[in-house]
């Protein structure tokens, strides 16, 4: 009785769904990467301790009551924030790009924590002021998504403004914010592209020309974008089977274990093994939304739904860069891609979602 | 009532919330189903197509390095050079057991601890995939029996490679810089340059001095060969090749000769020197002793050379010329005494007299003059001569910090001077905003005293020295001191000399020029306090010696230089130019701790001078000064200061 109890009180918190998708595409991260890195096992190994301490985190979130979630919000956020301004002023350089800030015993790269800060705190900020929402609450819940977004920007990481925007807008859209301003901004949107064109760094411009014609390049940056696409699109149907794919073993892909791991499974598994993948990931979205619809207050529907869209978003912008319909950005293949933080990072707003789907079953028994 | 509509509201919210929830799941669905048709297109479509390229593939683009261009000196004198030689190369990846894998290559070819500790290194610093070398320039020897071997070891290769070769090692180490293996922070810029393309194949990088500064120009433009590998990878045929371009060679203004001639002269001293040429700015010497050797850098550095370079009490890897801030001492004089006479504070014929210190009005503090008594009725050209710090503590104090920052700051003091070379440092040139922004003070009329003689806050390179010297001799016509005189295209063989625009003009009064440098040509002269140095020469010289404090010398004690530690003794400077009517070079000498800019500085200056005016090569016996004696003791010059 005591060992049953003792699995049952580790249990609990977790969603046994959303964790057995998320297994799935571990396993695939695990077996890619051992192709992908030359059959180094050691890389495996790592990978699997990166998901061990993820997991650990995930557990610790999924144990937190609601209320001890929402009060993070404010803390985390400001916390970002300060050291997304510390950033600035004292960050140290790196690609040419000032994003990690110096502690003394480690860098850290604060625009990480502002993936789940930002939804976080706006999620909190629309629960507050749920009773009556105006035009201004609105307003303000922008302002709190660009502040962050804006000092990132300016690092210049582009990839992740972008990202972080992007889980942003999903809070406002399902906090309802009326169409008519999402079409304003839509509009807004194309009109100011030009403008946006002339601000961007010389080589955020030359990834998207390089994504209309990447032969331009073939040596530099194109080279990625020609080499994904000769990897997924010789893997055919049935793919070259697994450890077999030459464009991975003859070192034509780059970032084989990180960016385009996908570049890797796809050549070998092939539009079967794609569909698979697909299949796990719609898997775990699909469970993402049921979570969302059932969530019973205002704060954990807007949390679960962005944490949800804002996964898909990863997994396409990744998918749709490798394949070559998105320029290069630096996004890892959410829970595949090889690195311990992007893991941590995803895992934590798993473990929001966990929280948010059992602990809200307490509360009604 | 109102409890109804808030219910309605609720519901209305949980409805709103469930059509964007509907819309949310669409478009993800969209974004999955836009997956699959890129999915579908690429590998059922167009699987044919990039099957194709994928076999294709096995034709692999490899890049050709090109060679990295020559550094010549004005006279075409090699001063780097590539030459060819083998390596030893592991990749970590493809070896099983590395340390036994190395213990059996040591029985083929030697491998010394240097070695090894340099490997490890690099292998800290690699990703397992990358090649690195074990050993360079290897004998033909060991190259024959590695060959025969080769089979017992699979990862390891021997590779033909050009190296960089400096002939002139130490002494044009601080000029030439070197260049090292490509690490992270390189690669990093390279991306940000866009250049990594260009770079594919490239392992070495100008990390210092001219390599790093014309690294553009002498690195070329990689080749492309596109090779047909087998499946396991190797080359096997040739299909197409582009070559590779090779980097531009760079003529520098440098004179090979005279730039061994002024490191030799410095003996045991270490200091700088900056020889330029007045008319153009062009560097004809450039030295900073002690120097270093370069060579120790190409391969990658191991621990203990670093640290033995890094920790010395000689620093030899400081820049002096470029990089080291002294206090100008009395080699300001000439300056102030141009200014003096620019803002009409004195004319040449006013007269002070000098009772041995200087007080300013209100105060008792006694601002010493070096000699003790002073030196009686002095004026302009005699001020400069023998070097009175009364006659400058005055005009300092009457023409104002203002005044003094201003017409320094356009002599090029304070401020970096813009020579080709990456980490110039700017020296200082004290103002009233500097000293408010540093210290949150207001400027006193004390801290201008000591400005007046070069002291005080004041800093200066010796290369900013040499280029206002070289403007004051060129008559107030400044030019941007630079190193690289023409670049060569490796292409076309055509000369392309680079721009070359004066970039002051003082706008000086030619007879205030002209009583200057007539002092100046005194210093040199019986009388002078550099006069010894000078003697004999069959050309003019003009000059100006200063020793800068490295320890303060209480109010009423004496310097004395025997009885200071050898590293607290005075710097010596010594600036000059010649011949005085028609400067065709200007001499800038530090020697650290070598007490009196006459005894030590300016014998440096005049070898420098005679090779470069008559040819004349130092007797090897004559060539260096020992730094052991104290300068003072053996000068019997009127030595200032």
């Amino acid at each position: 009785m005591t060992r049953r109890q003792l699995w049952q009180r580790i249990t609990q918190h977790l969603d046994l769904p959303l964790l057995a998708g998320m297994l799935m595409l571990m396993m695939v991260s695990l077996l890619t990467l051992y192709s992908a890195s030359e059959h180094n096992f050691e890389r495996v190994l790592a990978q699997g301790v990166n998901i061990l301490v993820a997991f650990f985190c995930l557990w610790v979130v999924a144990n937190l009551p609601l209320h001890y979630l929402m009060r993070t919000a404010v803390p985390i956020y400001v916390f970002g924030m300060a050291l997304l301004i510390g950033v600035a002023l004292f960050g140290e350089i790196s690609h040419g790009a000032r994003r990690w800030l110096n502690i003394g015993v480690a860098t850290i790269q604060p625009s990480e924590l502002m993936k789940i800060g930002v939804p976080l705190m706006m999620a909190w900020y629309f629960e507050k002021h749920e009773a009556a929402l105006t035009y201004k609450n609105y307003a303000i819940a922008a302002v709190l998504l660009l502040l962050p977004v804006g000092l990132i920007a300016r690092q210049p990481d582009l990839g992740t403004a972008l990202l972080i925007s992007a889980s942003g807008f999903y809070v406002l859209f399902l906090a309802g914010l009326s169409w008519r301003i999402i079409g304003g901004m839509a509009v807004a949107g194309i009109a100011s592209a030009p403008v946006l064109w002339s601000l961007m760094h010389d080589y955020q411009r030359h990834r998207i020309e390089m994504l209309f014609d990447p032969s331009q390049d073939a040596l530099g940056k194109g080279y990625h974008t020609i080499q994904g696409m000769i990897a997924v699109g010789s893997g055919g149907i049935f793919g070259k089977g697994y450890l077999n794919g030459t464009q991975t073993h003859l070192d034509f892909l780059p970032e084989r274990t990180t960016d385009f791991i996908f570049a890797v499974y796809s050549e070998e598994f092939g539009l079967i093994g794609n569909l698979i993948l697909l299949g796990m990931y719609f898997f775990v979205i699909g469970r993402g939304f049921i979570i969302t619809a059932n969530a019973s207050t205002y704060f954990t529907r807007l949390m679960a739904g962005s944490i949800t869209l804002t996964f898909a978003t990863y997994a396409f912008v990744n998918m749709g860069m490798v394949s070559g319909i998105l320029p290069i950005v630096g996004v890892p293949l959410p829970m595949v891609s090889y690195g311990g933080t992007s893991m941590l990072t995803l895992l934590l707003g798993f473990g929001m979602l966990m929280s948010i789907q059992t602990h809200k079953k307490l509360v009604k028994s | 009532m109102s409890k109804r509509v808030e219910l309605k509201n609720h519901q209305q919210e949980i409805f709103n919330f469930r059509l964007r929830l509907f819309i949310s799941i669409g478009f993800a669905l969209l974004l999955l189903c836009t997956l699959l048709a890129r999915f579908v297109y690429l590998q059922a479509v167009r699987h044919d197509y990039y099957q194709t390229l994928a076999e294709k593939n096995r034709i692999s683009v490899v890049p050709i390095v090109p060679n990295r261009g020559l550094i010549l000196d004005r006279n075409g004198v090699v001063l780097a050079h590539n030459f060819s030689g083998y390596t030893l190369e592991v990749t970590p990846s493809k070896v099983k057991n590395l340390q036994a894998t190395i213990d059996d290559l040591a029985t083929l070819v030697e491998i010394a601890p240097r070695d090894r500790k340099r490997f490890k290194k690099l292998l800290a610093e690699s990703h397992d995939f990358e090649t690195l070398m074990i050993r360079s320039r290897l004998s033909e020897k060991e190259v024959a029996s590695f060959a025969a071997q080769q089979y017992r070891f699979p990862g390891v290769e021997i590779k033909a490679r050009l190296f960089r070769e400096y002939p002139y090692s130490d002494k044009t180490a601080h000029l030439l810089g070197y260049i090292g293996r490509i690490n992270q922070t390189d690669v990093d810029r390279l991306e940000d340059n866009e250049s990594s393309a260009n770079y594919r194949g490239t392992d070495y990088i100008g990390k210092t001095g001219l390599e790093q500064y014309y690294e553009n120009e002498l690195h070329g433009t990689t080749g492309i060969e596109q090779v047909e590998v087998d499946s396991a990878g190797r080359a096997v045929r040739i299909i197409s090749r582009s070559p590779p371009v090779s980097g531009n060679t760079l003529v520098l203004s440098i004179d090979a000769k005279l730039q061994e001639i002024a490191e030799q002269a410095f003996g045991a001293y270490r200091g700088a020197l900056v020889a330029i040429d007045p008319s153009n700015g062009e560097i004809l010497a450039f030295v900073s002793r002690p120097g270093y050797d370069p060579s120790l850098f190409v391969d990658g550095i191991d621990a203990e050379s670093w640290k033995e370079l890094n920790d010395s009490p000689d620093h030899p890897l400081n820049n002096r010329a470029l990089r080291g801030q002294y206090p100008s001492g009395s080699t300001i004089k000439p300056f102030m005494a141009l200014a003096g006479l620019f803002y009409n504070i004195r004319s040449p014929e006013q007269t002070i007299s000098d009772p041995g210190y200087y007080t300013l009005s209100g105060s008792s503090h006694h601002y010493r003059d070096w000699k003790q008594g002073g030196h009686g009725s002095v004026d302009l050209f005699k001020s400069i001569v023998i070097s009175c710090d009364t006659y400058y503590y005055g005009l300092a104090v009457e023409m104002g910090i203002d005044n003094i920052f201003e017409f320094l700051s356009r002599f090029g003091f304070g401020k970096k001077t813009g020579i080709d070379l990456e980490g110039e440092t700017s020296g200082l040139l004290p103002s009233q905003e500097w000293k408010m922004k540093r210290f949150k003070q207001k400027w006193y009329a004390g801290d201008t005293v000591s400005v007046g003689i070069g002291q005080g806050y004041s800093l200066v390179t010796p290369l900013q020295l040499a280029s206002a010297t070289a403007t004051l001799a060129n008559g107030g016509i400044g030019f941007k001191p630079h190193l690289v005189r023409e670049i060569k295209n490796s292409r076309t063989n055509e000369l392309h000399k680079l721009e070359n625009n004066p970039l002051i003009d003082m706008k000086l009064d030619p007879a205030h020029l002209d009583l200057v440098k007539r002092a100046m040509q005194a210093v040199t002269q019986p009388g002078g306090t550099a006069a010894q140095a000078s003697a004999g020469a069959p050309y003019t010289i003009g000059g100006k010696t200063g020793t800068a404090q490295v320890v303060g010398i209480k109010q009423g004690e004496k310097y004395d230089a025997s009885k200071i530690d050898e590293r607290h003794r005075d710097h010596a400077w010594f600036i000059s130019f010649a011949p005085v009517d028609k400067p065709r070079i200007a001499v800038v000498v530090l020697a650290e701790n070598g007490g009196h800019g006459g005894g030590t500085a300016a014998p440096i200056a005049r070898k420098v001078m005679d090779y470069y005016l008559l040819g004349k090569v130092p007797k090897p016996t004559e060539a260096a000064i020992p730094a052991t004696t104290p300068a003072a003791s053996d000068a019997p010059d009127i030595e200032a200061d």
